[in-house]
């Protein structure tokens, strides 16, 4: 299992070097000077301009722009934005925010998502196994930002049940933003779990152990389950990177400064450096979600071995 | 349990109000004294988007300059309602000039900056210098462009845009300032510039400490300034920025103890968090939740006029639009009140001139038949001027809300001109500006204009002047720059407006652009505040605001 670990974390390198070389070409792409943008529909000196596209590296081709970007990189200096701010600032700021954010949505879908599953598939064709359906249905045909405005509506506003924007109170100010960015992968988790576990409660192996007498907990609970959580696991992990990816949309209704709404608002600045630190750290957390999940495996599955 | 939670929340943030209310009271008895007037205290908060920077000679953009307009106290200021210069409040107490080029500014004594240091000339012209200073690339560079010097400090550079860089200035301070004594500064300017006074009101003017020099970066976080509130902590970047009643003020002192300006990213967001009560005032309600407003916030809801200035520019180096009176039909042939009525919720006013009205000596309608709907007058005239054959184009930036209008454009030219092929080209902002300075636009455009000082001088020769510096659509009449010269070497403020009036004139009857629309600003806030008052420039005046105990 260490070798197993230690080659895969050997694949990084080249994915390291792909993907930003592959962000920072894309918005290199984009057509515009985004000097020019700074200023708007207002004036900007020449000397400004001749400044600051000196300062980036702006009038140099993609290659020596980006071999300018890696040095800097390997040196520690993730270069700044078109206000000067730092990268590294910016990330140290917005990535608590959105790290906590996925967390209390990774919650949700774990406890939520876990839990209805389960009983729908141990009740199966009764009153809350259709519920779940209706409800999981209801929930992945609505699109997030409705979700998002609705209970922003509904229960900050008009109740005053959870702060309506920011984050100003702590993990209290997370619970209603959370939900909403779990909500839909709730869904999925919980008809996953169903499927998966009522698929698994006909298997011979289940009628064995419940033949031999083992307790109904007992035999949901290490045997069935169990079998049952790999592709659960398998579609978390995967989603714990989407999260955080992901909420650009939540983070934006909810005014929470997280990394989602600075890559926005960065890729509409052509703020190449911002934009590949950030999207580089999120691909470190698909490459590294991915990883766990593959060791979990070995642990759920005593059958599957690294070597 | 989620009900009883919100209580402890609620139970917590009173006691802590209660907590703050009670230390800003302790502190009034001290220093409040002498002051014939009792202060309110309390503090509240202010809508506000995250700034871009927050060193005056680097913010161009409203979001720094609400910030900075609390943090500062600029040398002149306006009346809210006419825009009338005014000395009553300000750090200078006379700008003068004989000859309209070498002026002479003196300042009122007392005045300090936050950490005691004095206001005197010495900070005016070290801000100055630094706005000037090319190397800083500042935002605001381009205003010292008339001061004597400023060439020095901007070299050329000597391959345009290549990979060379222009050489390093040989001195950082401007030949045109001159600190004569503490108190006066003398400046002198490039050319007679009658509106001078006007113009050093705005942000990119404000003064600067020592303290700046130290450490610009630093300085950012936290600046220090000579206005009626001081940052209270660190500018805590995309969540908010708290600032306190500066207690030494010279001038009136502000009625809040303190206010915290909360940042967000959505507008939407924000005015939800004005109905839920946990923001109190907002200046920038969404265009489209503006009925709803209306009549949610009745007496506290607040409309004035704004500075704000859309047009359509023509490119008038495609021959297509050589010819006046096809860009008069062109005009005519919109009807701008139904556009702002189905498109806009009414927020707008429709535009009968190009400098707004709420500069000093706007007029009420010098554009007069040329900007009224008038179908058969605008078919006529484009029949006279030859006629439209082949397509046209409209252009304008994609994401900022101009798809819809610029689509009820195109359908009355439709329907009132008969030009059947209208088509769109709608871009991102960087490179639609870029085609637009290439000149590589074959339509009419879509630009907006806000002014810096109420001028009618800041409304015509950046944008119609013979190579002005946003003068997109190549128009060039030497009758216009021969009159905005004459205006800005005319006797006084007031002297110049005649020529600017006439400059105007020639410009709308030339119609280089359609002039469209001007803006209105839209706030509203919460109970618990009062006296909220939006200047022409559309800033609270936050120090003017009482807090309801």
């Amino acid at each position: 299992m260490g070798r197993y670990t230690a080659r895969r974390l050997l694949q990084l390198m080249p994915v390291f070097i792909g993907t930003t070389f592959l962000i920072f070409a894309l918005v290199f792409a984009i057509p515009g000077d985004p000097i020019r943008a700074l200023a708007g529909d207002r004036p900007i000196s020449p000397s400004t301009v001749a400044t600051l596209r000196d300062e980036y590296n702006l009038d140099d081709p993609l290659v020596i722009q980006y071999a300018k970007y890696m040095v800097g990189l390997v040196q520690g200096d993730f270069g700044k934005d078109y206000n000067g701010r730092e990268v590294t600032d910016i990330m140290a700021q917005r990535f608590p925010v959105t790290i906590r954010l996925a967390v209390v949505a990774f919650l949700f879908e774990i406890a939520i998502g876990l839990v209805a599953g389960v009983v729908a598939a141990l009740r199966r064709r009764s009153y809350l196994d259709t519920l779940v359906l209706v409800t999981t249905t209801a929930i992945v045909s609505v699109p997030t930002f409705v979700l998002g405005f609705s209970l922003q509506l509904l229960l900050g506003v008009k109740l005053s049940w959870f702060p309506i924007a920011g984050i100003s109170q702590g993990w209290y100010s997370y619970l209603l933003p959370g939900f909403v960015l779990g909500a839909l992968s709730l869904a999925y988790v919980a008809r996953l779990t169903r499927t998966s576990l009522v698929e698994n409660l006909r298997s011979d192996y289940v009628r064995t152990a419940t033949a031999k007498g083992l307790s109904r907990r007992r035999v949901v609970g290490r045997h069935a389950l169990r079998n049952s959580l790999i592709p659960v696991v398998t579609y978390l992990g995967i989603d714990l990177g989407a999260l955080m990816g992901g909420a650009i949309v939540t983070e934006g209704i909810f005014n929470l400064p997280g990394i989602g709404q600075q890559v926005f608002l960065s890729v509409r600045a052509q703020e190449g450096p911002v934009v590949v630190g950030i999207v580089t750290a999120l691909v470190l957390v698909f490459i590294f979600a991915n990883l766990a999940v593959d060791l979990l495996y070995g642990v759920l599955d005593p059958r599957i071995r690294y070597e | 349990m989620a009900r009883q939670r919100t209580r402890t929340w609620i139970a917590i943030t009173a006691g802590a109000a209660l907590a703050l209310s009670a230390c800003g009271g302790s502190q009034d008895e001290g220093t409040d004294s002498a002051e014939g007037e009792a202060e309110n205290g309390g503090s509240f908060s202010m809508y506000v988007c995250e700034p871009e920077h927050l060193v005056p000679q680097n913010t161009n953009e409203t979001c720094g300059g609400e910030v900075l307009g609390a943090l500062f106290t600029p040398l002149v200021n306006f009346t809210p309602d006419t825009s009338e210069l005014t000395y009553d409040g300000a750090i200078a107490e006379s700008i003068q000039s004989e000859d309209q080029k070498v002026w002479t500014i003196k300042l009122k004594e007392g005045y300090t900056f936050h950490n005691g240091e004095p206001v005197d000339a010495q900070s005016y012209a070290r801000a100055w210098n630094a706005g000037a200073y090319g190397p800083n690339a500042y935002g605001n560079n381009y205003f010292f462009a008339n001061i004597e010097g400023y060439d020095a400090l901007n070299p050329k550079d000597p391959d345009g845009d290549g990979p060379q860089k222009p050489a390093a200035p040989g001195t950082k301070e401007l030949s045109g300032l001159e600190v004569v004594d503490d108190l006066t500064l003398r400046v002198t300017l490039t050319d007679p510039f009658s509106q001078f006074p006007l113009t050093v009101g705005y942000t990119a003017f404000f003064p600067l400490p020592k303290a700046y020099e130290d450490d610009p970066k630093a300085y950012q976080e936290s600046p220090i300034g000579n206005g009626p509130f001081k940052m209270d902590g660190q500018w805590q970047h995309d969540q908010q920025i708290k600032v306190t009643r500066y207690e030494d003020y010279q001038g009136d002192k502000a009625k809040a103890d303190a206010v915290t300006f909360k940042i967000y990213s959505n507008v939407n967001t924000a005015y939800n968090d004005l109905l839920g009560g946990n923001l109190d005032i907002m200046d920038s309600l969404p265009p489209e939740r503006l009925s709803e407003a209306r009549s949610q916030f009745g007496e506290r809801f607040l409309e004035r006029p704004s500075s704000s200035f859309t047009y359509v520019g023509f490119p008038l180096y495609d021959p297509k639009f050589k010819d006046a009176r096809l860009r008069q039909a062109f005009s005519m042939a919109i009807d701008r009140q139904a556009i702002i009525d189905a498109v806009f919720n009414g927020s707008f006013q429709p535009a009968k001139s190009v400098v707004s009205p709420v500069v000093t000596g706007a007029r009420e309608d010098p554009c007069g038949e040329a900007c009224t709907y008038d179908p058969a007058k605008a078919k006529q005239l484009l029949e006279e001027a030859g006629g439209w054959t082949g397509p046209l184009t409209l252009w304008f930036n994609s994401g900022a809300g101009h798809e819809k209008w610029m689509e009820a454009v195109s359908n009355q030219l439709r329907t009132n001109l008969g030009i059947t092929d209208v088509q769109f080209k709608s871009l991102a902002f960087a490179e639609y500006l870029g085609l637009l300075d290439a000149e590589e636009v074959t339509g009419p455009f879509r630009l907006g204009w806000v002014m810096d000082y109420p001028s009618p001088q800041n409304y015509l020769e950046p944008i119609h002047s013979t190579g002005g510096s946003s003068n997109n659509t190549t128009y060039s009449n030497p009758t216009v720059d021969k009159l905005i010269a004459e205006g800005n070497a005319a006797e006084s403020v007031e002297a110049g407006i005649d020529a600017y009036h006439r400059a105007e004139d020639q410009i709308l009857e030339d119609m280089p652009i359609i002039p469209m629309w001007f803006g209105k600003v839209q706030a509203g806030h919460s109970d618990r505040v009062d006296d909220v008052v939006i200047d022409a420039f559309t800033r609270v005046r936050l120090e003017d605001v009482t807090v309801q105990q």
